[in-house]
C-alpha cells in the first residue's frame, strides 16, 4: 500500500505540495487530476523518489520511501515521466530489456528474456521490436516505454501523463492496456491525467489537487459531479450519462 | 560486422601502429632508442586510455555527446599551477622540485579542486549537473586569465618554460612518473569496475536510472571522482590533452553504433591509442619534431567538432 502523510514540497519559497495526505487503494487505477500547477506531477515524483520531499512521510508497503534500498524499490514501484527523449541508438527490444535491470543488473537470464517477450507481446510491439526508437512515432515510442515498465514487473506503476501527445486511438489503446494490467495482473496504477473524461471512463479512484492541496478525493462517480468539478476547475461542467459512463462536457 | 569483429579490427590497427612506432628506423639501437620508445608508448597508452575512458563516462553521466571533462577547468588549473610556480619561484625551482613532486602537486591540486566543485554540486538537492559545468567553466576562464596575466609579466626566458608546459608532449616522460601514474590509474580502475554495470542505465537519463534502481547521486558522484582522477593524472603526466577525448569518443560512437559501454569504452580506448601513436608517428617522421602532438590532435579534433555541429544542426 502507498500511504502519503502530511507531505510538503517547497520550490523557491512557494509551496507546490502543501501538507498532502492520501492513501492509494490497491489493485485499482487512481487518477490524479487538477489544473496546471496543482502539484500532481510533483506528488507523483515524490512517491517514486525522483524528487525529495521537504516534510512528511511516504510509506510503500509499510516502509518509508527514503528507507528503501533504491534497487529493491525498483522491483516494487516503477515510474514513467512524460518527456522521454533519449539520443541513444536503442531498439525497442533493448529498451524493454532495460526494465529487467533491477533483477539482473544488465545480464539478462532466460527468465528475463521471457518477461521481455511477454511485455512486448502485451503492448503488441512484436513487429517493430528490432526497430530503433528514433524510427518510431510518438505513440509507438510511448508504447515501448510502457512495455519497459511492464517488463519491470512492479506491483505499483506510476505514470505521468501517459496520454501526452497521443491521438484518440492510441490514448484509448493505452488506457485499455492499463485496465487490463489491473484486472489480469492485479497491478496498482497511479496516473496523472488532464483529460477528465479518460479519468472518468477508466479510473476507479480520483484524487483532485488544486494549489498543492487535495481539493477532493473519492470513487470516480463521487468526483465526476458538476458541483465537485466546479470546486476543482472553477468552471461549470455538465455531466451526461452515456451507457453508464459519465461524460463531462466542458467545451462551452 | 559484429561488435567483436570491430573491436578486433581496432586492436589490430593499434598493434600495427605501435609496432611501426617501436621498430621503424630502430637501426639496431636496442639499448638506447628501444627502451625510450617503449616508455613513450606506455605513456601514450596510459594517457590515451585514461582520457578515452573518462570522457566516455563523463558524456554518459552528463547525457551530452559534445562535452569533455575539460569544461570542468582542470586543464586551465594545471597551466595556472605551472605558471604560478615559475612566476613566483622561477623556472629553476620547478627544475629543482623534481618531476615527482611537481606531478604530485598537480594531481593533488586538480583532485582537490574537483572535490570542492562536487561538494558545491551535491550539497543540496536540485543542483543539476549543468550547474557544475557552468561553475567549472567560470573557474576555467578565471584560471586562464590569471595564467595569461602572469605570462605577460614574466621574463621572456622564463615564459619558454611555461609555453613548454602548455602543450601535451610525450617526448620526455620520466620513468618514475610513469610508474606512479600507472599505479594511480590501476587503483582508480579497480574502484571504477564496481560501477561499470550502471553506465548503460545512466545513459537513459536521471529519471530512468532512478526508476531502474540506481542510487543515482551516489553512483554519479563516484563516477565523477573517477573522471577527475583520470584526467588529473593524464594531464599532469603529459600536459593538457583532454580535447582528444571528444574526438575519440565520438568516433567510437560512430564506429560502434551501439549504446553498450563495454564495447564503447574498449573502442574509444583503442581509437585513442591509434590517434596518439599515429599522431606521434606523424610528428616524428613527417614533421621531424617541428610541431607537437597536441597541435595535430587539436587540429583534427577541431575539424571534427565543426563537422559534428554541422551534422547535428541538419538532423
Amino acid at each position: 500500500m502507498i500511504q502519503v502523510t502530511n507531505v510538503s514540497k517547497v520550490y523557491g519559497g512557494k509551496k507546490v505540495v502543501d501538507n498532502v495526505s492520501v492513501t492509494i487503494p490497491k489493485g485499482q487505477i487512481t487518477s490524479f487530476i487538477g489544473p496546471n500547477g496543482a502539484g500532481k506531477s510533483t506528488l507523483l515524483s515524490m512517491i517514486s523518489r525522483l524528487t525529495g520531499k521537504d516534510s512528511g512521510q511516504i510509506m510503500v508497503d509499510g516502509k518509508e520511501v527514503s528507507q528503501w534500498k533504491s534497487g529493491d524499490l525498483a522491483k516494487k514501484v516503477s515510474i514513467l515521466k512524460q518527456s522521454n527523449h533519449i539520443s541513444l541508438r536503442l531498439t525497442v527490444r533493448e529498451l524493454v530489456s532495460f526494465g529487467r535491470f533491477p533483477y539482473s543488473q544488465g545480464r539478462l537470464t532466460a527468465e528475463d528474456e521471457k518477461y521481455v517477450d511477454e511485455a512486448i507481446a502485451y503492448m503488441e510491439l512484436q513487429d517493430m521490436q528490432h526497430k530503433y526508437l528514433h524510427q518510431l512515432s510518438g505513440g509507438q515510442t510511448q508504447r515501448a516505454y510502457i512495455a519497459m515498465v511492464i517488463a519491470q514487473n512492479t506491483e505499483y506503476i506510476l505514470l505521468d501523463e501517459p496520454l501526452n501527445n497521443l491521438d484518440m486511438k492510441h490514448s484509448v489503446q493505452i488506457m485499455k492496456i492499463l485496465r487490463k494490467l489491473v484486472t489480469d495482473l492485479n497491478k496498482t496504477i497511479v496516473i496523472v491525467i488532464h483529460d477528465i473524461n479518460f479519468a472518468s471512463f477508466y479510473s476507479d479512484y480520483i484524487v483532485a489537487l488544486k494549489d498543492g492541496a487535495i481539493e477532493s478525493e473519492g470513487r470516480t462517480e463521487h468526483i465526476i459531479q458538476s458541483n465537485v468539478l466546479r470546486g476543482i476547475y472553477d468552471m461549470d461542467i455538465e455531466i451526461e450519462e452515456i451507457n453508464d459512463n459519465r461524460v463531462c462536457v466542458y467545451y462551452a | 560486422m559484429t561488435y567483436r569483429a570491430k573491436i578486433g579490427l581496432l586492436a589490430a590497427v593499434a598493434i600495427i601502429l605501435v609496432a611501426a612506432f617501436l621498430f621503424i628506423d630502430l637501426g639496431g639501437s636496442w639499448d638506447y632508442a628501444f627502451p625510450r620508445r617503449i616508455k613513450k608508448v606506455l605513456a601514450i597508452i596510459l594517457t590515451g586510455g585514461a582520457i578515452a575512458l573518462s570522457t566516455t563516462v563523463f558524456q554518459t553521466v552528463t547525457n551530452n555527446r559534445i562535452l569533455t571533462p575539460s569544461v570542468m577547468g582542470l586543464d586551465s588549473l594545471y597551466i595556472l599551477i605551472q605558471t604560478t610556480v615559475i612566476f613566483v619561484f622561477g623556472s629553476f625551482t620547478l627544475y629543482k622540485l623534481g618531476s615527482n613532486a611537481n606531478f604530485l602537486i598537480n594531481v593533488g591540486a586538480m583532485i582537490l579542486f574537483a572535490g570542492v566543485l562536487y561538494r558545491l554540486l551535491f550539497r543540496r538537492e536540485g543542483n543539476n549537473i549543468y550547474f557544475l559545468l557552468l561553475i567549472g567553466m567560470i573557474f576555467g576562464t578565471l584560471f586562464s586569465s590569471m595564467s595569461s596575466f602572469m605570462e605577460v609579466l614574466i621574463d621572456p626566458n622564463e615564459f619558454q618554460y611555461v609555453a613548454d608546459k602548455m602543450f601535451a608532449s610525450f617526448n620526455n616522460v620520466k620513468t618514475d612518473l610513469l610508474i606512479m601514474a600507472s599505479i594511480v590509474v590501476a587503483v582508480t580502475l579497480l574502484y571504477f569496475a564496481r560501477f561499470t554495470k550502471y553506465l548503460n542505465v545512466l545513459a537513459l537519463g536521471r529519471e530512468q536510472a532512478i526508476n531502474l534502481g540506481v542510487n543515482y547521486d551516489y553512483v554519479v558522484k563516484r563516477l565523477l571522482i573517477v573522471v577527475a582522477v583520470l584526467i588529473s593524472v593524464a594531464t599532469a603526466l603529459v600536459g593538457p590533452i583532454t580535447f582528444l577525448g571528444l574526438l575519440v569518443v565520438n568516433v567510437a560512437y560512430e564506429f560502434m553504433k551501439t549504446y553498450r559501454h563495454s564495447y564503447l569504452i574498449s573502442a574509444s580506448i583503442l581509437i585513442s591509442v591509434i590517434a596518439l601513436v599515429g599522431g606521434q608517428l606523424i610528428v616524428e617522421r613527417v614533421f621531424t619534431f617541428s610541431t607537437t602532438l597536441s597541435v595535430i590532435i587539436n587540429f583534427i579534433g577541431g575539424v571534427y567538432f565543426i563537422y559534428l555541429l554541422l551534422k547535428e544542426s541538419k538532423a
